[in-house]
């Protein structure tokens, strides 16, 4: 296997720019298209680049967000593809998207790329949304909801002795205290984990606190190779390793409470080679970040979710992205030298991206 | 439910086959503000553009941004009611919660003054008449039936001008 | 325009899919049809529940059909308070991944306990069928599973 196809760059790719939309409960006035394009303006002009400057696009989006079939075609519009551009897109977090333009740059089809993400949440029900990411014949057709399935998993995870509600509690607590640093969250609150563990239970055993919020948003990332990622950054932050892996969508063939494909996709990244000085976990549920943590070999002394993480901003298609952008802002500001980012997709973490960033 | 035969029907039961999943979504939609701004126009009976600052091009209706340049269009661009038939088909089939006679003609209209053809209803002219370059005009709703929705625009009817010549809508087929 | 300006509108995407599911999925649901389970032997030869066609783990071809349940074992349960229009039961009620008797993998079903403290994690319970003529093949053919010797309704 080459050393791309492993996960580990051979082409050194950095993440140049980046930008999210302010994270909100609802955006009642703006349709994607206008919600997307401040944060496409935002991505650019950061590091005084046009669209005219990348030559490859990929977004991660999905439809049923609004109901909308082809709306990521229309969200094209925030960036203006004309003369026609190469672009592509995944209906997956955009965290995938990077990686397929990571890929691009790697085979050096491009030098630059844009990558963008958008969701709105608010409009239907994610309880009967996200069903529909279930196997079709013996999951969906019971209407298992997205809080339902996660807390089974965290039961699973107090009955093997690996975690406390009070854990769960505390993690929300951290994460609400975090984002009172990170003025683009939604959940900012310092608010003590006894005050936490007196919510009520949504679905047993998670509380209120432990659920993501419901959240519109966006972000992007601008990718570059070669001389354009030294010319764009003063400090560039560069992505050393890559992967992702997916396990069976048959919950019950799996162990809940471990994330085997986390931990294949931080071996193909590398991310054994040295230590951490802090990892954006994208952790929706509380309980999640304690399965992903040992996952990706992680002890006490690295700083989790700085940003407050999933648990005070849960942008769908975005938050994953986001965490790359967090990871590679605090390298970029000089506040960490090596971070890991992860992403996933899918029922309680079903799929998992892990990225590596190091600065220069 | 399934295409099978019910195990109450008394026919023979063969192996089950085929599932039924339907889907069904809930939204609470909201177009955003160059869309709402554009229905609006219609609840007032007008047909409301706007203009990207870096091509000039008028969209109707605009979503916010020019698809082309990626910027946001700020400037409203009241347009009048007439247009170009610049292409169209005749509708000969028939589907479900259909509410006109068939056939009829769907055309693009490009409105005059904007640089995005539009689609409508042609009507009050034989279906084998029509014709690309036939000049025609919006045949609104009663004013107190109008709402923000394409519905306000009951079709388009020839409005009695020449041909526009080929020319000047090659650029919107 | 001012924000209040901007419209709403309800909206509704149906889609009216149907599909086809093959010998083993078929297997499984025309089990459940005659009020009964059936699972398959992978590639190790635990039986997986509800059967694929692959091994979920290895991504083997599976094996024999084999019966398996109705009584099982409630390996992680979450209890719903307040249930959602698209669950099984109306009332509150426990999701639960169920390893049927002589199944190596786990089913996610509805339990019918009725109160939480009724239910715990290696509590056994049992499949309650709908009545004959009210199956169709269907995973809600199991109304929902009931703990063994105490059936909530």
């Amino acid at each position: 296997m080459s050393p791309a196809a492993a996960g580990r760059t051979v082409r050194p790719v950095s993440i140049a720019s980046f930008a999210q939309a302010q994270n909100v409960r609802r955006d009642d006035v703006h349709n994607e298209v206008e919600g997307l394009l401040p944060v496409i303006e935002e991505v650019f002009s950061t590091i005084g680049i046009t669209k005219d400057d990348v030559d490859f696009i990929c977004s991660g989006s999905t439809d049923y967000l609004i109901g909308g079939p082809f709306s990521f075609v229309m969200a094209l519009d925030a960036v203006g593809v004309w003369p026609p551009r190469a672009e592509s897109h995944v209906e997956m977090d955009g965290a995938w998207a990077l990686y397929e333009a990571w890929v691009l740059l790697q085979e050096g089809k491009a030098d630059a790329a844009l990558v963008y993400s958008f969701g709105r949440s608010s409009l239907g029900d994610l309880g009967e949304i996200l069903t529909l990411q279930l196997d079709p014949y013996y999951l969906a057709p019971l209407g298992p909801d997205i809080v339902s399935l996660s807390a089974l998993q965290a039961r699973a995870l107090i009955d093997a002795g690996k975690a406390s509600e009070a854990d769960f509690a505390a993690i929300a607590s951290r994460s609400r205290r975090d984002a009172l640093g990170n003025p683009k969250a939604q959940v900012r609150q310092d608010v003590a984990v006894e005050v936490l563990l007196a919510d009520d239970y949504v679905v047993s055993p998670l509380r209120r606190h432990a659920l993501p919020p419901i959240t519109d948003g966006a972000a992007a990332i601008v990718l570059a190779a070669g001389d354009k990622a030294t010319r764009w950054s003063e400090r560039p932050v560069w992505i050393t390793g890559i992967d992702h892996r997916s396990e069976t969508h048959s919950l019950g063939a799996r162990d809940l409470t471990t994330s085997p494909s986390t931990a294949s996709a931080a071996a193909m990244a590398g991310l054994g080679a040295g230590p951490v000085d802090l990892a954006e976990i994208h952790a929706p549920f509380a309980h999640q970040e304690i399965i992903l943590k040992e996952a990706l070999g992680l002890d006490d002394a690295v700083a989790v979710n700085p940003s407050g993480g999933a648990l005070a901003a849960n942008p769908l298609m975005s938050a994953g992205l986001i965490r790359i952008g967090e990871a590679a802002n605090r390298i970029a500001s000089g506040g960490a030298d090596r971070a890991v980012a992860h992403a996933t997709s899918g029922p309680c973490l079903q799929q998992n991206l892990v990225c590596v960033l190091e600065g220069a | 439910m399934t295409d099978q035969p019910s195990a109450g029907s008394g026919e023979p039961i063969g192996p089950v086959t085929m599932l039924a999943t339907p889907i069904r979504l809930d939204f609470d939609f909201t177009p955003g503000v160059a869309q709402s701004r554009f229905l609006r126009g219609l609840e007032r009976g007008t047909f409301l553009g706007q203009r990207c600052p870096t091509c000039h091009k008028v969209y109707v209706p605009s979503r916010g941004t020019c698809p082309t340049d990626g910027v946001a269009t700020t400037e409203d661009v009241e347009l009048a009611g007439t247009g170009t038939v610049t292409t169209y088909c005749v509708v000969n089939v028939p589907f479900a919660g259909q509410s006109i006679e068939i056939p009829y003609i769907a055309a693009q209209v490009l409105l005059d003054g904007a640089n995005l053809s539009f689609m409508g209803l042609i009507q009050e002219i034989p279906a084998d008449e029509v014709r690309m370059g036939m000049r025609v005009e919006a045949v609104w709703v009663a004013p107190d039936e109008l709402t923000p929705s394409l519905a306000s625009v009951r079709y388009f009817r020839p409005n009695g001008e020449p041909d526009a010549d080929y020319d000047t809508y090659k650029e919107y087929l | 325009m001012a924000d209040s300006d901007v419209l709403h509108a309800k909206h509704v995407l149906e889609y009216p899919y149907s599909r086809s599911v093959g010998p083993v999925i078929g297997a499984f649901l025309t089990a459940l049809r005659d009020g009964r389970f059936v699972g398959v032997v992978g590639s190790g030869g635990s039986v997986i529940v509800p059967p694929t066609e692959y091994d979920p783990i290895t991504g083997d071809d599976t094996g024999e059909l084999v019966e398996v349940g109705p009584g099982g074992v409630v390996e992680s349960w979450a209890w719903v308070s307040h249930p959602r229009r698209k669950h099984p039961l109306a009332h509150p009620f426990a999701w639960a991944l169920i390893t049927l008797d002589g199944a190596g993998t786990a089913l996610l079903h509805a339990v019918d306990a009725g109160a939480p403290d009724a239910l715990s994690t290696g509590a056994r319970v049992t499949a309650r069928f709908r009545p004959a003529g009210e199956r169709v093949g269907s995973m809600s053919d199991v109304e929902a599973f009931v703990l063994e010797g105490g059936a909530a309704r």
